[in-house]
């Protein structure tokens, strides 16, 4: 009797999904009538305060989190978006305890070796996957696993995945900065241009963001993406990362809709 | 043979039509559900506007004293064809003084406001430009006009300054000079290059949309970002807001 009511309870749930999963394609395919961004960055914030409000125990909230991060790519690229950038790990975020430092890491090498599993989103979807950041502050094992994901998805073209690791906005420009000045030494030339910076950036890999949503209803940017959002359309809901879900997600773009005309207007001006 | 071509025509036609139709379906339930956006915008902006003049009559207890000494520096960022009406941003600036703050950076990507400046600073009452040194007069305002040339133009020319230090740091028969490329290097290059824009504690969007509209990145790290609107219908109530929330906001700047 038991096992039957689970079993019906199972089906239910089964059919829920699909029902949901249809749903969703439909709202997809009316918002696809207007135009689509085609790359969003996501700042993943409030794990912890997620963990505390449910009283969890500690790295519950970054898991929670992981799963968020997973529903919204599926979401992003089922939508159509080229390119979804993630902001993982700050620089700063190293002045964190040692063993909360080292259980994010842990939790980081886990999932990174899982998106070469067979089953996962990477392979759902073709993403190629970049870990962009400062990579030798990382230990050993999770620069090794971030640099065999890179290479194992270097063939994916149809979507890309960025994961800003051991990353700041301002470490980015100075390295970009280095490299055009290495770069210039080598081939003999007089002086920098904005171009070589731009080339040397490591989020030169895709376009600028069109949208950039940061959960927990902060607004500043923590040092993310300051060289590319010139032109960003900045969002801030209040839920908190792991409570994200596909509604903020449609909002945001619903918004980007009708601001895109003065996008493109500003974007045609600078030309 | 014959009679299936036009049966191929007839499907195919029937599909292209269908799909049509298919099509503006879709392309009116787009623009509803649009409509339905612009009425909850609508209807949240008269909840603010209602807000914002109970602030202005002093109704609302807890904006009537603003701890003003949280809020160091004040960027406002003004939208290109806002820019245009000096005036607005003038009696933008007569409310930031009565409200106490002390230090404001205006930026307009295209330096509209830069060259309005020696009419802004002269309709302003007891402003002053604000020097690189940091004296400051305190009975007034202390004004900054800051444009797109202080933010990717003026890395390039510290990049540059630091190619020049990288060639003179390196010697013959070694493979690396003195290391040059850190973040305090780039923000010295930056004060010699004459980029000497003050970081902002909050930063004031007003146009049409919540973006920094290319405000130079470098001064953005932990900046608070605030869309306010249009600058036409400004109002003074959500001004005080903003600054209120600003100063109940607690970073931990990522520990």
């Amino acid at each position: 009797m038991v096992d039957q009511i689970r079993h019906m309870c199972v089906g239910i749930n089964q059919i829920l999904e699909q029902i949901h999963g249809f749903s969703r394609r439909c709202l997809f395919r009316v918002i696809s009538m207007g135009p689509l961004p085609i790359h969003l960055a996501f700042i993943m914030d409030g794990n912890r305060r997620y963990a505390k409000k449910q009283d969890l125990e500690d790295g519950s909230g970054h898991k929670a989190g992981f799963s968020a991060l997973m529903s919204m790519l599926q979401y992003c690229y089922e939508l159509g978006i080229k390119y979804v950038t993630v902001y993982a790990f700050s620089i700063d975020n190293f002045r964190r305890k040692p063993e909360e430092v080292r259980s994010l890491m842990d939790l980081m090498l886990e999932k990174i070796k899982s998106l070469l599993d067979k089953e996962s989103i990477v392979h759902e979807y073709g993403i190629r996957v970049y870990f962009i950041g400062n990579l030798a502050l990382l230990s050993d094992q999770v620069r090794a696993a971030a640099e065999e994901v890179m290479q194992a998805t270097a063939e994916n073209s149809r979507v890309g995945l960025l994961v800003c690791v051991a990353y700041n906005s301002t470490d980015e420009i100075v390295q970009a900065v280095k490299k055009s000045c290495v770069t210039k030494l080598d081939r003999d030339m007089e002086t920098i241009q904005l171009v070589d910076i731009e080339e040397n950036m490591q989020m030169s890999v895709a376009p600028d963001p069109d949208i950039l949503i940061r959960s927990s209803g902060e607004t500043r940017l923590s040092n993310f993406l300051l060289w590319q959002t010139g032109s960003s359309q900045l969002f801030s809901p209040d839920a908190l990362w792991p409570e994200i879900g596909l509604r903020h997600l449609v909002w945001a773009i619903l918004n980007f809709q009708k601001s895109h005309s003065y996008f493109e207007k500003k974007k045609k001006k600078q030309m | 043979m014959d009679f299936n071509d036009p049966m191929l025509a007839l499907s195919s036609w029937i599909g292209q039509v269908s799909f049509l139709i298919g099509d503006f379906g879709l392309g009116l339930l787009w623009r509803f559900i649009h409509i339905v956006v612009t009425l909850c915008h609508i209807v949240s902006g008269i909840f603010e506007a209602v807000e914002s003049y109970a602030i202005s009559l002093g109704l609302i207890q807890k904006y009537s004293s603003i701890d003003i000494e949280k809020l160091k520096c004040l960027a406002v960022v003004v939208d290109i064809e806002a820019a245009r009406d000096v005036s607005k941003v003038v009696e933008l600036l007569q409310w930031l003084t009565t409200i106490g703050v002390k230090q404001v950076g205006l930026f307009d990507s295209q330096g509209l406001l830069k060259k309005s400046k020696d009419m802004i600073l002269e309709m302003v009452p007891r402003s002053v430009l604000l020097q690189e040194t940091g004296e400051k007069d305190t009975s007034g305002i202390a004004l900054e006009f800051i444009s797109s040339s202080d933010n990717k133009e003026a890395v390039v020319k510290a990049a540059n300054i630091l190619f020049q230090k990288y060639l003179k740091s390196r010697h013959p028969g070694k493979d690396e000079g003195e290391n040059v490329f850190t973040e305090t290097h780039l923000n010295e290059a930056l004060r010699v290059v004459g980029e000497s824009v003050h970081v902002p504690d909050l930063l004031l969007v007003y146009g049409p949309v919540r973006s920094h509209l290319g405000f130079p990145a470098w001064r953005l790290r932990y900046t608070e970002i605030v869309h306010m609107g249009s600058l036409k219908y400004m109002r003074y109530g959500s001004l005080l807001k903003a600054i209120h929330k600003f100063t109940g906001v607690r970073q931990n700047y990522g520990v």
